[in-house]
Parts: structure tokens; sequence; C-alpha cells
């Protein structure tokens, strides 16, 4: 019973954390270009990593200030987006999916290699980047604050602020875009693009808009999540996160503001709440260790995950807020 | 969310049959000329030994060349941190070698450089110091370069590359067929592929070190097992899903879930180690003048070839092939001329999964088997694929050997463990030059 308080614990913890709000950013992102412009992005982690190393690589090897870093990790993502929207945006949707994934998982194998440590850390990444913005909490960031059950330090409680203010603000924003004449754009192209056409609106221009805006936000996700850790790590970037952040939005509704927030604050309760439970069930010994280890306990959250998309876009693709006919699932 | 695969330095993906020399991270053409004039090529790789499970702590590695293969014979010593000898063994014929060690803690290991065989010299220390944590195999590496096993061969590095690339070229190729035609069929860009490929190559190795079948009769099976499971892929899913009328982005989005329930599934079942076939033989390459192949590359190239000649004559001659390439062209017209349009579909299944299996169980030959082999492998099917023509079998085949080789022959100015990264840059400079690829046609894309 103790166990199971503290798995509920532990995944409130999470699900109120600096994870939360990385794949809440990430999950807006993509409702930008997947719920709101149709475009299938699949490689949304590699904005978040240009963001996160976007600051570590300018605060750790160049030495610039911390605020430049976040300004690098921007410019560096619309970059990315740039490049990527170029080729792929007149193209079919799965060229997009196809593309940015492959730029996702290059980005990451180019970022762990051996030539590349010298600028990013390689497999061991780079640290100590965050002290700048920690030093700004307004409370003493060495002590330990008890919320609602959870322990909490004092630098974890200011970065899930920041944090969720920007969620707040990104809401704000993808809100007042969408009730805009630019945003009505953004969903007629998702409905009709060639309608759009022969109204006269450059749908290119405005897919590229969109996947510029998309990938920002994403980098904004990724800058919350080193600073969070401190740590800034090629390999936290697994591509399978962007899919985690595809099963927050669809499972909270896309093409609904707050659906990616609720979907990924849910969804991170669930697999964390999972992998507790699992853990503290495999320490009392009721799930004998040789059917499952606890390391193997780590990848269970990809299992559900995986699992979870599957089920979620069979039976109700418009999520839990969500509009059936809104979603774009028909190809083009 | 990293898990603990990902951070313990895990082997550099999909490794190459032969690596290249150790002059790989800065080549300059000078480097490049002097290497090929010594041929000072070939590279000591220590692989931790394979899975026996010891009980006590154990110092394990293997010592082999990438030219000679593993090398018998040569003493290893290991001594406690304070300078007692532990003990002093010889690698057995697999080059390999296990200490136990009483407890956990550091340890020095030293290799014999006198016990080497003529010709091979070690690179870099010839002694390593290295921590054992309790209850651990903790393995440990050694540079060994046999330098003159290449002198006198005219070996050329180009084009050894270039057959290394031609291999993995065709094994792709076997691969990215089924990819291509299920797309042509189904229109559904299946990401869940690469999980066909894994699925095979552990099948296989399961089969072959599990049940002791060796390993061409495991490979036979595992491609049975490869179509059995496109076919309940099929059956169990896809076909559902078209009966419901499920969009195709909505069916995309399904399968990157497949690929992703199963690839986790696959390391919680499998682990997150490489292990390679038993009962292979030798590893010992043999020189063939201008380059140097492994009986196993080169069967794996003559497999290849065979196995897409058939595939191409099938598609050409027989009536099933010709039903596929109608469905392809259009569906509706197939249909309306009598083509069972769904057994079309589950037969390019079958072929799909059974290809991909085999696929898989080459790439285990050369690279070992682990849990994302496919999915790594995947994202250079996309690349081979888009770059011959999406949804045409033979595009696949063209761009998947152009793919390849590229891959391979691009480690002449990169360094080798960036060499997927080129790959994936040619998929997007592809995208901008001839979205199409080279056999498409322009109305498919949109």
């Amino acid at each position: 019973m103790g166990d199971l308080l503290n798995a509920f614990a532990v995944a409130g913890k999470s699900a109120l954390g600096f994870q939360a709000v990385f794949f809440a950013l990430l999950a807006i992102g993509l409702n930008v270009h997947f719920g709101y412009t149709g475009l299938l992005n699949f490689g949304q982690i590699a904005f978040a990593m240009l963001g996160g190393f976007g600051i570590a690589i300018s605060v750790t090897q160049w030495g610039w200030n911390f605020w430049v870093g976040v300004l690098v990790g921007l410019a560096a993502s619309v970059v990315l987006a740039l490049l990527l929207g170029l080729p792929t945006l007149r193209l079919r949707a799965d060229y997009l999916a196809i593309a940015t994934i492959a730029a996702a998982e290059g980005l990451r194998l180019l970022f762990r290699s051996v030539s590349a440590s010298p600028v990013t850390g390689g497999t061991r990444g780079l640290a100590a980047f965050n002290g700048d913005f920690i030093a700004l909490a307004p409370w003493d960031t060495s002590r330990r604050y008890s919320v609602l059950g959870t322990r909490w330090s004092g630098g974890e409680l200011w970065v899930a602020l920041v944090g969720w203010v920007l969620v707040a603000l990104m809401c704000l924003l993808v809100w007042l875009l969408m009730r805009s004449p630019w945003g009505r754009v953004l969903k007629a192209i998702r409905e009709d693009e060639d309608a759009v056409r022969a109204l006269g609106k450059n749908v290119y221009l405005y897919k590229m808009q969109s996947l510029v805006l998309g990938g920002m936000i994403g980098a904004l996700g990724g800058m919350v999540y080193v600073v969070a850790t401190g740590a800034a790590n090629p390999d936290q970037f697994q591509n399978a996160n962007t899919f985690l952040a595809y099963t927050a939005l669809i499972l909270g509704g896309a093409a609904r503001v707050l659906g990616p927030v609720v979907g990924a604050i849910i969804l991170l309760f669930v697999v964390q709440f999972a992998d507790t439970a699992l853990r503290a069930l495999i320490e009392n010994g009721i799930i004998p260790g040789e059917l499952l280890s606890s390391t193997d306990v780590a990848q269970i959250r990809f299992v559900l995950v995986g699992l979870g998309l599957m089920l979620l876009l069979v039976f109700r693709p418009q999520g839990i807020f969500g509009d059936r006919r809104e979603v774009m699932l028909d190809a083009r | 969310m990293r898990h603990p695969s990902a951070t313990a330095g895990r082997p550099e993906p999909l490794r190459s049959a032969i690596r290249p020399g150790p002059g790989t991270v800065v080549r300059g053409v000078l480097l490049r000329l002097v290497l090929v004039l010594v041929a000072a090529t070939g590279l000591a790789v220590l692989v931790p030994g394979a899975t026996a499970n010891a009980v006590g702590e154990t110092i394990v590695g293997t010592l082999q060349t990438g030219r000679s293969g593993p090398i018998e014979g040569i003493e290893v010593t290991v001594t406690t941190a304070a300078g007692d000898e532990v003990d002093t063994v010889e690698t057995d014929e697999d080059g390999k070698f296990a200490i136990e060690v009483p407890g956990a803690g550091q340890y020095t290991v030293t290799i014999d450089a006198d016990s080497l065989p003529e010709g091979v010299v070690i690179t870099g220390e010839d002694s390593r110091t290295v921590t054992v944590d309790p209850g651990r195999r903790q393995p440990v590496q050694f540079g060994l370069n046999d330098g003159t096993q290449g002198a006198g061969s005219g070996n050329v590095e180009a084009i050894q590359l270039f057959v290394d690339g031609l291999r993995f070229g065709l094994l792709i190729a076997i691969c990215a067929v089924g990819l291509s035609l299920i797309f042509g069929t189904t229109g559904l860009t299946n990401f869940a592929h690469g999980e066909l490929v894994t699925i095979g190559a552990l099948f296989a190795w399961w089969v072959n070190t599990g049940l002791g079948v060796p390993i061409i009769p495991a490979g036979i099976i595992a491609m049975i097992g490869g179509a059995a499971f496109g076919a309940l892929n099929e059956l169990g899913l896809w076909r559902p899903l078209r009966r419901r009328g499920t969009g195709l982005v909505a069916a995309l989005v399904v399968s990157i879930g497949l690929s992703l329930l199963l690839r986790y599934l696959i390391q919680i079942v499998y682990g997150g180690f490489s292990n390679p076939y038993s009962g292979l033989g030798t590893s010992r390459a043999v020189d063939y003048g201008l380059f140097r192949l492994t009986n196993q590359s080169l069967v794996s190239i003559v497999i290849s070839v065979v196995v897409l000649v058939l595939v191409a004559l099938m598609l050409q001659r027989t009536k099933i092939g010709k039903a596929m390439r109608a469905v392809s062209d259009n569906r509706d017209l197939a249909a309306s001329s009598g083509i069972n349009v769904n057994r079309v579909i589950l037969v390019v299944w079958m072929m799909g999964g059974g290809l991909a299996a085999l696929g898989g169980v080459l790439l285990g030959l050369s690279d070992q088997v682990r849990w994302d082999m496919g999915f790594q492998l995947l994202l250079l099917m996309f690349a081979g694929v888009t770059l011959g023509g999406l949804g045409t079998a033979y595009g696949a085949l063209v761009g998947s050997i152009i793919v390849g080789v590229f891959v391979q022959m691009s480690t002449l100015v990169i360094p080798n463990d960036i060499k997927y990264v080129g790959g994936l840059l040619l998929l997007i400079v592809i995208l901008v030059i001839r979205p199409q690829g080279i056999l498409g046609s322009r109305a498919r894309i949109g």
C-alpha cells in the first residue's frame, strides 16, 4: 500500500514537473504542425535537441551568456525547419515524415559521434550550463521543499514553474494565432490544400511558417529539459520521444489548444506510474525477476506508448477533447 | 527517457564486416596514400565474449584483427592493483579469453607482446586498467594491427569499400523490396518494416544458438517465420484497418506505434546486447587480389543476388507477380479485371516479411544481432526506396544498392561512426533534386 502511494506520488511529480513540461511543449509544437496544418513531423525531438544543445554549447564551449544560448537554440531550430521544409513541403505527407525522422536520427548520431565530441561532448554530453538560470530563482535552490507529499529541490521547482509559464504562454500564442486569419488559412490547408491554393494563398509559405513555429516551440521544450536535468546528452533525445509527444497530442486531442497539455500530463502520469509500480512489484517479488527485471522496466514506457498510439488511432483518433472531423488523418 | 543500453556506450551501429584501418578519424589524402602504400589495414576489435553466465567476477575479451580474424595463443595476464598476479591464460581458437578474478575491484590486464604472431602489433598500450563491478563480466579492449597482412596484395581501399558497399546495398535491397511493394499495393508507408528485419534475425539467432540448428537451415526457418509474421501483420491489423476505412496518415501513425511496441518489447525480451550467430566457421578474409572478403560476405552477396533475381523473375513472369504490379499500378482497375486484390496484398506481405527476415539474418552475419538493428536499417531502406522511386520494386533495388555503396564509400572522407549520417543526408538531397526518384513517376509524389 505504501508502495502504491509512493508510485502515485512519483507519477504525480513527473506529471507536474519538467518532464511533463518537456512533452507538453513538444506536443504543442506538433499540434501546430500536425493538428492545425496537417504536417507529419516525425523528427520533433531534433528541434528539442538543437534547443537544448544551443544553450549547452553556447555556455560551456563558447562561454556566452545563458540568454544568448537560448537565442542560439531558437535560431538553430529555425534553420533546421527551413532545411527540412524546403525540399519536402511540396511533396506528399509521408515524404516529410521520412525526411524528418531521418534528420532527427542523423543529427543524434552526428552529435554523439567521436568527431563531434569536441563541441557536443559526444556520448558523455555537456553539463554545468544552467547556473545562471537557477540563480534567478526567488527562493533558496539548495533547500528541498515538500509539495503535496513529494520532495522537490528548489531548482526543480523553479524550472517547473518557469516551464509551466512557458507552456501557458505558448498555449495563449497558439490560441491567438489560430483564431486569426493566418490560423484559419492553416486549418484550411489541412482540410483541402488545393482549395486554398485556388484562393490565391501561397500554401508552401504558410506550411513553412507553421513548421518553423512548431519547431521553435519544440526547441523551447528541449531547453527546459536540459536546464532541468543540468546535462545535455545526445542519447536523451531518442526518436521514440517524438512519438511519446504524438501520443500525448492525440490523447489530449489534436487541433485543440489545451489538448497537448492535458495529454502530456495524463500520459506522463500513466507511464511514470506504470514504471514505479512495476519496479515496486519486482522488488517485492510479486513479479518474478526472470519474467521482468528492473532494468527492463525503463522500456515499458515506450511499449505503452506504442500500444496507446495504435489503440488511439484506431478507436479514438480525436482523443479526449478533439473533434473527429478536425483530425487530419486522410492522406493527400 | 534515456534507456540504459543507450548510455552504456553501446556498440556503434551496424558494424561493417571489414573495418577500415585506424586512420579513420582524420583522413587526409596523404595519409590515405601512405595507408595504401604500407597497406596498414586491419584493426583489432575486442567484443565482449558470448554471454555465458559466470557467477563470479570475470574479465573477458576477444583478440582479433579485421584481416586475419581471431588470434590464438596470445598470453593475457591479469594482476591486482597491488601488483599480485591473478592468472595468465592464452586465448583460444576464437581469440577469446576469460579470467576469473577474486572479487570486485581494480585490475590490470596485460597482453604479452612477444606472444603475438609475427606482423601483428599492439596499437597503443599493452596493458589496461579496468574496474570490475560485483558479479560482472568486464570486457577489455586492446587495439591490434596486422599491418603486414595486407602488404603486397595491392589492396586498394576504394575498391574494398565498394565491394563491401555492394554487399550492404544488396542487403538493404532485399529488405526494401518488400517495403516498396507494400507501399505500392496498399499505399502504406510501413514504419514497422525494420522490426520485421529484427524479428527475422532474432528468430534465426534463437533457432541457431538455442536449438543448435546450423545457420543456413536456421535462416530458412527464419524466412518462413518472417513470412508468417508478415501475414499476421496483414490479417491481424492492416486488413481490418482497411476495412474500417482508416486513412493513410492514420495508418502511418499506427505503423509507428507498432514499430515502437515491437522494438521495445524485443529489447525487454532479448535485452540490449549484441550476439553473433554460432557455428559460422572462420571469419578470416580471403584475398581476391583487389579486395578481400570473408566467406560469409561472399555467401551473403551470392544469396542476395540470387534472391533478387528470383524476385525480379517472379514479378516479371509469374501470374502473381504480374498481379502485384497491376495492383501497384491501379488498384481499382486490377480489381475490376478479376484480380483478388486482398490475396495479392497478403502475398506481398508474406514476401516482404520473408525477405526482411532474410535481410535480417544477413545483417546479423556481418554485424551481430541487436534489438534495434532493423530500425537503424529502416532509415537507409527509406533512403534507398526514395532514391529509386517510392512504390516501384526495381527502383527500390537500384536505390538501395546506391545507398549501400554510398554509405560505405563515404568512409573514405568521413569518420566511420557517422557514415549513416551521410546516407540520411543523401535522402534529403534526393528529395531536393529529384523527389520522384530515379525510376519513379512524377504523378506519385503529390
